[in-house]
């Protein structure tokens, strides 16, 4: 797993080979990632086609399907009425009815709108049916904060779904991710949930050959440590890895950082693993710290990796409150990298 | 219901092995009965109870290593025991019946006895049990001193466990002070460096009571070097010296003595000890402990009585509340301690609790001795030999009996002027030992 622990975060620009076509690195965006997947996605399978708001005229709210109406039609790039309850709710009538749907959604706060069909209907059918009814449909969106959208677009609620037995959760933090995992999500027979963060849209990076993509059911330590295990996903993971460097330059401190990838099922093996070398963990999460996401990690190092603890565990989550409006505020009020280096100094003494 | 712990018989302790039980469930046992035999790194003590009750469960089998504080033995109510019903029972013949019902109907037996005289109210019966459990309760948990327990990182924590480190003097460096893995591993190797690799390899906590006298002796030097290393790190010492002639209360004595059977002949070590309690009435900042930042005192003195152990290595048993104690009590309980200490025969209940310890090297010749203060307490005292010197008397030159008292006392609670004023004052009464 060390070996896949390369920094896939934007660094000085590498000249990027241009013909995609090759079985070699190549340098997109995230944005361009998704796109790419789900064009391919397309092309190999006639079932799969994309539902959403804005997906096919406009492009999508993020622009991750501009073009693809063009190339596919409007019969694979269908745009929907506002209505996530009704939409959400086709795309998993078309999953149960032997159709591969990827449904877009703009924000994981207008997905509310649709949890009673991802949790009632989706989560559920299979165990309802006595196991005869799958539900093969993935859904994307967007979630978290940074682009002052204010505290109707900009939360981060993915660990709510991490909650839901039933559902595979899935948080893609890196180009290579955004690439590779819409494939083995929409190969999944069970419903799966993408969340793509805001903030990546516009990252750049490298993109391996398809046959170096770790399973996406497994966390990647995305940087290599033995002081403290710094956990995070999603859109903390870019501060978190810089939090990790300057520890390094500053304090002499090697932080261990692990990308989940995967939110549910956790990949307990690779957090503990780690835990029990450095003795410490910090967890880095963007949602909200009371019955969050963060809080299911720090039990479970406490269940099972309690006496190799050499310190408490620590958490760097959002304020508590509705995100705010105004820049400074809505900073102030997410995880930064300050705030990191804050949680880890006083966990490593020598 | 209420939980016997396992008693810290002092600031090095911190865990103990049980060796042994030789009370059983059902068991009713009094206050300072013998409950069974448990092992420290000092050695092999009888475990008294501190309560009264009858024995529910013992909570910890033989061979099992606890920690301080851990609860070892399980106590039902407390059986109502004679003496308990003497006094409320007027009626002569009725008083032997109370005790003998300790089951949990006595609640209709016992209204029979008490209510006949009084107004025959229905809802007497409440009053009848009250009796008993008031009567259990002074009994009951005396509040021991809880022993400071420093933050340990679980992992710590572990790997102490598994190298049997005594954590009581290591210093914690981590979140809120706590010993963390590499405090441990500091301590390990001092610890290694301390002790000249001993062909047997590193002393590992024995299970069980397989302690060998040589490992005790490793185990006793360990405690006390933690407890000493202690002290000088914590603890602001500073110490004084005051020779005393003695020749009034040597004089005092041997006339004392003259007329009474060697067995209660009183020493002169205890009419030093005796001044020394008397005196502490008059200066409470030396009498207590400072624990968690904080002196307090204590009205009983609670004297340890620093004793070398025939194998090597320190106790010092208590005199429990020595104030109350006469001249010939002092004596006796002087005796009785040195002569149980040198054959093991302490019990727990002993080993902790001092307000104040007394070191004694006179015998071995010292003129003085400079003592390192037993944490938590704040103060110790020492008596060098009784020697013939040259004193000056009403401007001449006389050989009196003088002894040199010191004191080592923690300059956070005291001051030099305090502790003089009380040296000043044994001296004072050693003046006059027919007062004491």
């Amino acid at each position: 797993m060390a070996e896949q622990a390369q920094a896939p975060m934007p660094s000085a620009a590498a000249p990027a080979p241009e013909s995609p076509a090759t079985p070699a690195t190549v340098r997109m965006t995230y944005r361009e990632a998704v796109r790419e997947a789900i064009r391919e996605a397309m092309h190999a399978d006639p079932r799969v086609f994309v539902m959403g708001e804005d997906v096919g005229a406009y492009g999508g709210c993020y622009a991750v399907t501009k073009g693809l109406l063009t190339e596919f039609g409007p019969e694979r790039l269908r745009d929907t009425p506002l209505s996530e309850s009704a939409f959400v709710g086709a795309g998993i009538g078309a999953a149960v009815g032997g159709m591969r749907p990827i449904v877009e959604i703009m924000t994981v706060n207008f997905s509310l709108l649709a949890l009673d069909q991802i949790m009632n209907t989706a989560a559920t059918f299979l165990h309802m049916s006595g196991g005869q009814c799958n539900v093969p449909v993935v859904i994307r969106m967007t979630t978290g904060a940074g682009r002052q959208l204010a505290a109707q677009h900009s939360h981060s609620l993915e660990g709510w779904y991490a909650h839901i037995p039933g559902l595979r959760i899935l948080a893609p933090a890196t180009v290579e991710d955004a690439r590779r995992m819409l494939a083995p999500a929409l190969a999944d027979p069970d419903p799966v949930l993408l969340f793509e963060h805001a903030l990546l849209y516009n990252v750049s990076g490298d993109v391996p050959p398809a046959d170096a993509f770790v399973p996406f059911d497994r966390a990647i330590v995305r940087r290599a440590g033995h002081d403290v295990t710094l956990v995070t996903y999603g859109g903390m993971l870019a501060r978190t890895l810089e939090a990790a460097e300057r520890l390094a330059a500053d304090d002499g401190i090697e932080a261990e950082v692990i990308d989940l990838r995967s939110l549910r099922p956790l990949d307990e093996a690779t957090i503990l693993d780690s835990v029990r070398r450095t003795h410490r963990a910090v967890i880095v999460d963007e949602g909200w710290r009371s019955g969050s996401l963060s809080a299911e990690i720090a039990a479970r190092i406490a269940e099972q990796a309690f006496f190799d603890l050499d310190a408490p565990l620590r958490r760097v989550c959002s304020a508590e409150v509705p995100m705010p409006y105004a820049r400074h505020l809505e900073q102030a009020a997410l995880p930064q990298v300050d705030g990191i280096l804050a949680a880890v100094r006083p966990l490593v003494t020598r | 219901m209420s939980d016997i712990r396992l008693p810290s018989l002092g600031a090095d302790m911190d865990a103990a092995t049980i060796v042994s039980w030789c009370v059983a469930p059902g068991d009713a046992v009094q206050k300072g009965d013998l409950l069974g035999e448990i092992e420290t790194d000092k050695g092999v003590f009888d475990l008294d109870s501190r309560e009264a009750g009858v024995v529910a469960a013992l909570l910890v089998a033989p061979g099992t290593k606890v920690t301080v504080g851990t609860p070892i033995v399980r106590l039902q109510e407390a059986v109502p025991v004679p003496t308990a019903a003497a006094p409320e029972a007027p009626e002569a013949p009725e008083a032997p019946e109370a005790p003998e019902a300790p089951e949990a109907p006595e609640a209709p037996e016992a209204p029979e006895a008490p209510e006949a005289p009084e107004a025959p109210e229905a809802p007497a019966a409440p009053e009848a049990p009250a009796a008993p459990s008031a009567l259990a309760a002074p009994a009951a948990p005396p509040p021991s001193p809880s022993p400071h327990h420093p933050h340990v990182s679980p992992l710590a924590r572990r790997i102490a466990a598994e190298h049997g480190l005594d954590l009581a003097g290591v210093t914690g460096t981590g979140v809120q002070g706590a010993i963390t893995q590499a405090d441990v591993a500091r301590a390990l190797a001092a610890r290694d460096d301390a002790t000249p690799a001993a062909p047997t390899g590193a002393p590992v906590p024995t299970p069980a009571s397989a302690h060998t006298p040589a490992t005790i002796v490793d185990g006793m030097r360990r405690a006390v070097a933690a407890a000493v290393t202690r002290s000088k790190r914590d603890i602001p010492h500073y110490y004084l010296e005051h020779d005393v002639d003695l020749h009034a209360a040597l004089a005092w004595l041997a006339r004392h003595n003259a007329d009474r059977p060697i067995t209660e002949r009183v020493l002169p070590a205890a009419l030093l000890v005796r001044a020394t309690v008397q005196a502490l009435a008059r200066v409470p900042e030396l009498n207590g402990v400072h624990e968690h930042g904080a002196f307090t005192p204590s009205s009983a003195v609670h004297v340890g009585i620093v004793t070398a152990l025939r194998g090597g290595g320190l106790v010092a048993p208590v005199i429990a509340d020595a104030q109350t104690h006469s001249l010939a009590e002092l004596n006796a309980a002087l005796l009785d301690l040195v002569q149980r200490t040198r054959a093991g025969a302490l019990r727990t209940s002993e080993l902790g609790g001092g307000t104040i310890s007394i070191t004694n090297l006179g015998d071995r010749g010292v003129r003085a001795v400079h003592g390192v203060i037993y944490p938590p307490q704040v103060a110790i005292v020492g008596f060098g030999a009784i020697a013939d010197r040259p004193w000056a008397v009403d401007g001449m030159l006389a050989v009196r009996p003088v002894v040199t008292i010191t004191l080592a006392a923690d300059h956070r609670v005291s001051d030099g002027i305090r502790g003089a004023q009380f040296l000043a004052d044994i001296g004072r009464r050693l003046q006059a030992p027919e007062d004491a």
